[in-house]
């Protein structure tokens, strides 16, 4: 299934979520992106879960709304446009295309997140990016306009992780910041206390080549919500890495 | 080290007049117990894990294989067991790992369960002259079914019914991932599957191109890790399965070492090559039993409501108030792993010491289910120590829908359970990945031997329950009436709902 985009290409479809199931709404998700149309507009989502699902493709969804827990779960391609904040785990085990938030986002946010972008405006909740992992040309990377709770990137085995702290304060002020990490790297613009920072996760030295390296994202961020993409890379970032490929390697003897 | 070394746990010998120095146990075992010396083969008893290799193979049954050669003075509590462990974490510090399922010296409850037989009063059955029911569905079943007249005699189904698996038999073959056993072993298990008619789970590991022409015979894994899941694997499966807990380690995750991430690994998980492949013991999406139900929804959801959703947990003490939750998640079955589930490595105080015994954790976990009404709404497969066609038997009769098994299936393709898994050595090219050794195992022979027990326990089942005077699978179901204890006391036949032998 998945891929027949034939017929005439392009196009966009509104739906009216009011009042409507998930399963009823993902089924005419799907049946619009099979018939080739290349923009859905969601009206009034109010906590529907699980949009976009399994969805496949490159049909962009704009959601207008709340979405429900588990947008974007296991979703190979699309594009999400959020107008409103988003439940937990928006990109849960997702594996490619994008889901950008206009507003905020709940836990677990792009957790176990294998490829593509989650882009969240402003703030989220706690173990955001958990065991968020990369493969071969896959590298998933969640960003954050605004702050990030505890336990960012936990056990994170691959892509990226940027938390710009947008609004005042510390980006994160809560502990177990890549706890079990042993793949990929956070950048948090700003200091970060080192007592924030969890078992097996060591900060390292933020120089030029990194900031050139995460230059492209940190635009790519500003331009979806119109801010000043020279001035939020200018900052000073702290990057944190693991400290072993293998953290738990000392922990077992055998039998 | 003051410590000094622990006795040799085997003795290897060779007998020089049978030994015609051919030098197959040197090929052989990839331990390196065994050299050439001259005119003799030298060994180091040290390095021999029990597995039999080169006691199978030896064309002229020269090699003998002594456990324990060397005593420790006798004592009841402090066991050899108790004391080596002492000896390896005073020197490393660290927690031991170990191998297949729980080794404690617990009794086996399907030991005292015996099984019924007619006499006089109504007769058995002869399986070979009357047809007798084995086949298996498993997932939700309707509390009542709506027909509608349609005119003439001709009726329909009113009341939609939701995806199950067809089995030919009660029994499956447990998830054992490609990473824990080789692509040859996985392989061989899913042509034997498809040859019975039954399933098999991938474990979490993916699923390799090359068992993809059986995929409608697999069962694919979401754990923790999500490894090698994406819409795809979803989609390729006959059933997807949430593992939450395992019962050779109950409340842990996974952890794949590295070195065992090789290349064709590492695209199955979809991994990069070398990493630990870790398993957080928690799914970080599940905190609670309405987030159990928003992962089986969000599976459903994405294979659009096609596919049964089991959960597997590990048997603990609640496992009954769980499994009634998981009913009501919209989970299609329930998999209850007991504590003699097998592994390729686990904490050996949590394989030992963390769980109930399946025997237990089945009976409970039905009989809250029927208390409560919600029976039908979920399938009860029973895992973890299923050794013999009598446990399937008795399973059922304690209120399984269908067996998994795993260590057994292992077994018929040579396993010799000794709990070397770890190692990666494995010489009968199961557990490890090492091309000269996975070359050992040919999928052709294996899956014969796979089916081949399966078929026979199948056999046994049938003439069990036609002894008993039933011929159709859903009358031994929970049919305790059927099971008599001998010598279990009066609070564990109480949990069982069984009668005492004599009763």
């Amino acid at each position: 299934m998945g891929g027949t985009m034939g017929g005439t290409m392009g196009g966009t479809i509104r739906i009216d979520a009011a009042e409507m199931d998930y399963t009823t709404l993902n089924r005419k998700i799907r049946s619009a992106a099979a018939g080739g149309v290349s923009e859905v507009i969601l009206d009034h989502v109010l906590g529907q879960r699980f949009i976009a699902d399994g969805l496949r493709g490159t049909v962009r969804l704009i959601i207008n709304g709340v979405p429900g827990g588990d947008l974007g779960m296991f979703m190979s391609g699309p594009t999400c446009i959020v107008h409103g904040n988003a439940d937990h785990a928006p990109g849960n085990t997702m594996d490619g295309g994008m889901i950008v938030i206009h507003g905020s986002a709940g836990d677990a946010v792009a957790h176990s997140m294998r490829g593509g972008k989650v882009l969240v405006r402003d703030d989220i909740g706690y173990r955001g990016g958990i065991h968020m992992k990369e493969y071969q040309e896959k590298s998933p990377v969640l960003m954050v306009g605004g702050n990030a709770r505890a336990y960012l990137g936990e056990y994170m085995a691959g892509g990226l992780i940027i938390v710009f702290g947008i609004g005042g304060g510390a980006a994160v002020t809560e502990r177990g910041i890549g706890s079990g990490i042993h793949g990929g790297e956070i950048y948090i613009r700003g200091p970060v206390e080192d007592r924030l920072l969890g078992v097996g996760a060591k900060k390292k030295p933020f120089g030029a080549a990194e900031r050139k390296r995460i230059a492209p994202f940190v635009q790519e961020f500003a331009s979806h919500f119109d801010m000043d993409g020279k001035a939020l890379l200018d900052g000073d970032y702290t990057r944190i890495g693991p400290a072993s490929a293998r953290p738990f390697a000392s922990k077992y003897t055998w039998e | 080290m003051t410590i000094g070394s622990t006795p040799p746990r085997y003795r290897i010998s060779v007998d020089r007049d049978q030994c015609m120095l051919c030098e197959r146990c040197i090929t052989e075992c990839p331990y390196g117990v065994f050299r050439r010396n001259g005119e003799r083969i030298a060994v180091n008893s040290r390095q021999c894990t029990a597995c039999h290799r080169c006691i199978a193979m030896c064309p002229r049954d020269a090699i003998d294989l002594e456990e324990q050669p060397v005593d420790y003075r006798s004592h009841p509590v402090w066991t050899r067991g108790t004391r080596e462990a002492i000896y390896n974490q005073a020197r490393t510090g660290r927690i031991i790992l170990a191998g297949m399922g729980n080794a404690g010296d617990y009794p086996v409850i399907f030991d005292r369960l015996v099984l019924d037989a007619c006499q006089v009063t109504n007769p058995s059955i002869d399986p070979l002259r009357e047809p007798m029911e084995l086949r298996t569905y498993l997932g939700k079943k309707p509390s009542r079914l709506e027909i509608r007249n349609i005119g003439g005699d001709d009726v329909e189904l009113v009341t939609e019914l939701t995806p199950n698996l067809q089995l030919e038999t009660p029994m499956m073959i447990a998830h054992m991932s490609y990473g824990a056993i080789s692509l040859n072993a996985q392989l061989s298990l899913a042509r034997a599957a498809a040859a019975i008619g039954t399933f098999m789970g991938t474990g979490e590991g993916g699923l390799h191109q090359a068992i993809y022409p059986y995929q409608d015979r697999m069962i694919v894994q979401v754990a923790s890790g999500r490894f090698g899941v994406d819409i795809n694997y979803l989609e390729r499966g006959a059933a997807i399965e949430i593992k939450i807990g395992q019962g050779a380690k109950p409340g842990l995750g996974g952890h794949l070492p590295g070195e065992k991430v090789c290349e064709d690994v590492s695209c199955t998980r979809m991994i990069p090559l070398g990493t630990d492949a870790l398993s957080p013991s928690p799914h970080h999406d599940i905190y609670s039993i309405e987030d159990l139900k928003q992962l089986v929804r969000s599976l459903k959801e994405a294979t659009e409501w096609k596919k049964p959703v089991f959960v597997k947990i590990a048997a603990v003490h609640n496992t009954a108030a769980i499994a009634a939750g998981i009913a009501r998640s919209s989970a299609d079955a329930v998999v209850v792993d007991g504590f003699r589930g097998g592994t390729g490595a686990a904490p050996r105080v949590f394989r030992d010491h963390v769980g109930i015994p399946i025997e237990a954790a089945i009976a409970s976990a039905d009989a809250k289910l029927r208390q409560q009404g919600i029976r039908n709404q979920v399938s009860l497969i029973a895992s973890g120590g299923i050794r013999e066609s009598a446990d399937v038997a008795k399973a059922i009769a304690l209120g399984a829908d269908a067996v998994y098994i795993g260590t057994a299936a292992l077994v018929a393709m040579g396993c010799r359970v000794c709990g070397t898994c770890y190692r990666g050595l494995c010489p009968w090219g199961i557990a490890t990945q090492r091309e000269d050794l996975t070359a050992r195992l040919d999928p052709d022979v294996e899956s014969e031997h796979v089916a081949n027990l399966i078929h026979a326990w199948t056999l046994e089942l049938s003439e069990l329950m036609g002894a008993a005077g039933i011929n159709s699978i859903e009358s031994l179901r929970g049919n305790r009436d059927r099971l008599r204890g001998y010598l279990l006391d009066e609070g564990i036949l109480k949990v069982l709902d069984v009668k005492p032998v004599g009763a």
